[in-house]
């Protein structure tokens, strides 16, 4: 076989595994970053079992976030230099939370008790700041990376969507992963948080084509419009089945724990997959297609046939690390 | 201001600050392997002891090391778009190595060798513990392939401005690579040594005579002994190198400005480029000469070859690489001299004499010292370009305004101080309170694992498995 038949489809290729990474991230650190926006709303004798159900993961979480910034870096390098100095200053706020989220696990562990209150706080601001900034660039980056005050309100309005939406991935989390009074705490959280996405997510689907012609004439128009309505709608079927599932927990036996879980992950797919249409063939909306920003073949082709053989081989030993990890959060130990 | 140098103190900022972590890392990794492996030999829980002492100074700076570097990878293309826009093709397949083979394998294995000695076998445990301190040096391995190729570019073609790859065995292994790997990973060997031995003569200071105590000390001050000759014999070998390919960078190194035979080794002068000339030299005749040519009469290359006629300057600031040697090779000899003297008081006295104990609490430090100051030569020295040859830094900078990079750059800087202060105080704290507290244990269950602390009632409910 010609191998460089395959060279055409690199820039595709490259561009659904950035966005499967931006996905798995989103899903995976959403709920570490959801967990830490939550922590102030809990009495203190729960934080430690917050911060226990996501202290062997958040690491792991958030290399995703590393892998799909190094797929952009890697595959797309026009496209990733034109992102990033346009999103100069976001992009450092969403660095410093990140670097005050990521410490602030540490030091809080080696912190004696009158000091947990600082790292707490740090740990909290470090994951509202992190959350809010990827959801102001997302806004922005949605209407083509504009500046000028629509473009600024409207990424306001995406952070505080992501952010609701976090926090909703985050007390799905500990529904899952907690018991007792934390758990009827999370399933309320998790049901104003739930109202919150709700609201973003189809303020989001309304503003976005009305922004942007080419974005409605890519969902409006026939026959795409009958082939796209399930999208919609079956975001609306899970946020029904989500919400109504909180209703009916907490659940004694736990079989249904991780059903908000599910439900509102599969919500998060959805919304990604709405706004990936929305963007194709654009890397930068409006501005410079997948193919136009993509490396060399040659070099896209090495990345990939590491990647073929590698990728099985992380989300193989990340389960066992979930396995190791799983049921409910009990006390981390060093020792 | 000007948002090129701007870019370049922010730049040289967080990978200061990121160095310093992984740099413990990379080695600590093969401690703790070590004392496990001790553990599993011998059975004595002194070893496991040390290991839990180690695995949270580990976890800290990992953390620390994760998170800013995270920020250089945003930095790429904030900062420096030109970087990945001309050479991405070679760069971009090896940081994508670099984030398939050790990121995720330490990422995930971390969990599991911080909280997982309860929760998995003890051989699973084990080979958690090695595959941290494996993807710590993968990841080593490939951005030095990367540093190495964009100091010595080999295996590469131009076509439109843009770097294509045509043979990845040349690029992987370019002729500063062997070199520079080594270096760094004994540079780190030796940080993470002098961090060990430092921090347990702190808590022998303060009275602490726990088996495990001795046995990180030990451990700490012979790595140390065997590292730092192999380190001044790969040093040596490191410049040899870069004479051949990067000749201007060692003039600067030697504050030498003509070509010239019978250079002498300068131990002190102040370089001062308006003149193009040394200030008040300190030196040993032909000692330049003999190190880098083995002969007294050998030609060393000078600083004025590398002025272009209409007077560009081509070589790199001469203080700052010509400081930064100084203040290296200085730290080795010390470290030199106190690793031996207390190898000989540990191995054939058998005793730690106080003034000894004084000596290595403030060398806890020292790799950090030297190794920063080795990367500002190296990296310094290789400007004004950013890929030899290839790409000048200047040409790399990004449409950014100068405000806009001061501002963040405070913010970063404001945050670094921070946050090293918090890790010093932390670290410090850790030895203290293991001091006073002692090899305090809990006691083993019928698997021979210490007990599970009973479970309080708001805890979980539900068993691990």
């Amino acid at each position: 076989m010609d191998i460089t038949l395959i060279y055409p489809h690199l820039p595709l290729i490259f561009a659904g595994l950035m966005g499967i990474s931006i996905l798995v991230y989103v899903v995976l650190d959403g709920f570490d970053l959801g967990v830490g926006i939550l922590f102030p709303l809990a009495p203190a004798e729960d934080r430690d079992r917050m911060i226990a159900s996501i202290g062997p993961f958040w690491d792991a979480n958030e290399t995703w976030l590393v892998l799909a910034i190094g797929i952009l870096l890697v595959a797309f390098p026009a496209a990733h230099g034109e992102i990033l100095t346009a999103l100069y200053l976001p992009v450092t706020i969403m660095l410093i939370g990140l670097i005050a989220r990521g410490v602030a696990f540490e030091f809080r562990a080696k912190a004696q008790a009158s000091e947990k209150w600082l790292w707490n706080r740090i740990f909290f601001a470090g994951s509202l700041i992190t959350a809010l900034s990827q959801g102001y660039m997302l806004g922005i980056y949605t209407l083509g990376l504009q500046s000028g005050f629509q473009a600024f309100a409207f990424g306001i309005l995406v952070a505080i969507c992501l952010t609701a939406t976090y926090a909703a991935i985050g007390a799905a989390w500990l529904i899952y992963k907690t018991d007792g009074q934390l758990q009827a705490n999370a399933i309320s959280w998790m049901k104003k948080a739930l109202i919150f996405t709700l609201i973003g997510m189809a303020a989001i689907s309304i503003i976005t084509p009305l922004a942007s012609d080419r974005i409605f004439e890519k969902w409006f128009a026939i026959p795409e419009i009958i082939a796209l309505a399930p999208l919609p709608l079956m975001s609306g079927l899970f946020f029904i089945f989500t919400y109504w599932q909180l209703k009916h927990l907490p659940d004694e036996t736990e079989r249904f724990s991780l059903l908000p879980f599910i439900g509102i992950v599969a919500i998060m797919v959805l919304g990604f997959a709405g706004l990936a249409y929305s963007f194709y063939p654009y890397i930068v909306p409006e501005k410079m297609t997948i193919v136009d920003a993509a490396s060399a073949p040659e070099s896209l082709l090495i990345i990939l046939f590491g990647t073929a053989f590698v990728l099985p081989v992380i989300v193989g030993y990340s389960i066992f690390a979930y396995r190791v990890f799983g049921g409910k959060a009990t006390e981390l130990r060093y020792d | 201001m000007d948002p090129f140098i701007l870019s370049r103190m922010q730049f040289g900022a967080n990978i200061t600050f990121h160095i310093l972590f992984p740099t413990i890392t990379i080695a600590l990794g093969w401690i703790l392997l070590f004392f496990k492996y001790r553990y599993n030999k011998t059975g004595d829980q002194a070893w496991m002891d040390a290991y839990f002492f180690w695995v949270k100074i580990f976890a800290l700076s990992f953390a620390m090391g994760v998170v800013s570097g995270i920020t250089m990878s945003f930095q790429f293309g904030t900062n420096w778009p030109g970087f990945m826009e001309t050479v991405g093709n070679i760069a971009g397949p090896l940081l994508a190595y670099e984030v398939l083979t050790a990121f995720f394998l330490e990422a995930v294995f971390l969990g599991i060798m911080l909280f997982g000695f309860r929760r998995v076998s003890n051989r699973v445990h084990t080979l958690a513990t090695f595959l941290v301190a494996f993807g710590t040096t993968m990841s080593a391995f490939w951005i030095l392939v990367l540093n190495s190729w964009m100091h010595t570019p080999q295996g590469y073609e131009i076509i439109d401005g843009i770097a294509h790859a045509t043979d990845w065995f040349a690029i992987v292994f370019n002729p500063s690579l062997p070199y520079r790997l080594s270096h760094m990973l004994l540079a780190s060997g030796l940080t993470a040594a002098f961090l060990v031995a430092g921090l347990s003569a702190l808590r022998w200071l303060l009275g602490d005579r726990t088996a495990s105590m001795f046995k990180a000390l030990k451990t700490g001050v012979t790595l140390a002994a065997i590292l730092i000759p192999l380190q001044i014999f790969a040093g040596d070998l490191h410049g040899l190198n870069t004479l051949e390919h990067q000749p201007a960078k060692v003039a600067a190194m030697e504050g030498n400005w003509e070509t010239k035979g019978n250079v002498p080794l300068l131990l002190f002068a102040l370089p001062d480029e308006e003149t193009r000339s040394n200030k008040f030299e300190l030196s040993i005749p032909n000692g330049a000469s003999l190190i880098l040519k083995h002969e007294a009469d050998g030609v060393v290359p000078g600083l004025n070859d590398f002025v272009a006629e209409d007077g560009t300057i081509l070589h790199p600031p001469v203080a700052a690489v010509f400081w930064g040697f100084r203040i290296m090779v200085g730290t080795g000899f010390a470290m030199l001299f106190l690793s031996w003297i207390g190898s000989y008081y540990l191995w054939r006295k058998d005793e730690f004499p106080k003034p000894l104990a004084y000596l290595f609490v403030p060398m806890a430090l020292s790799g950090w010292v030297a190794t920063i100051a080795g990367w500002y030569v190296t990296e310094i020295g290789r400007q004004p370009w950013l890929v030899t040859g290839v790409l000048k830094t200047a040409d790399a900078l990004g449409p950014i305004a100068g405000g806009m990079v001061l501002s963040t750059f405070i913010a970063y800087l404001a945050t670094y101080f921070i946050l090293l202060g918090a890790y010093i105080f932390v670290v410090v704290r850790l030895a203290v309170k293991a001091a006073k507290s002692g090899d305090k244990r809990p006691e083993p269950d019928a698997t021979g694992k210490p007990a599970l602390p009973g479970a309080t009632p708001n805890q979980a409910s539900l068993p691990a498995e």
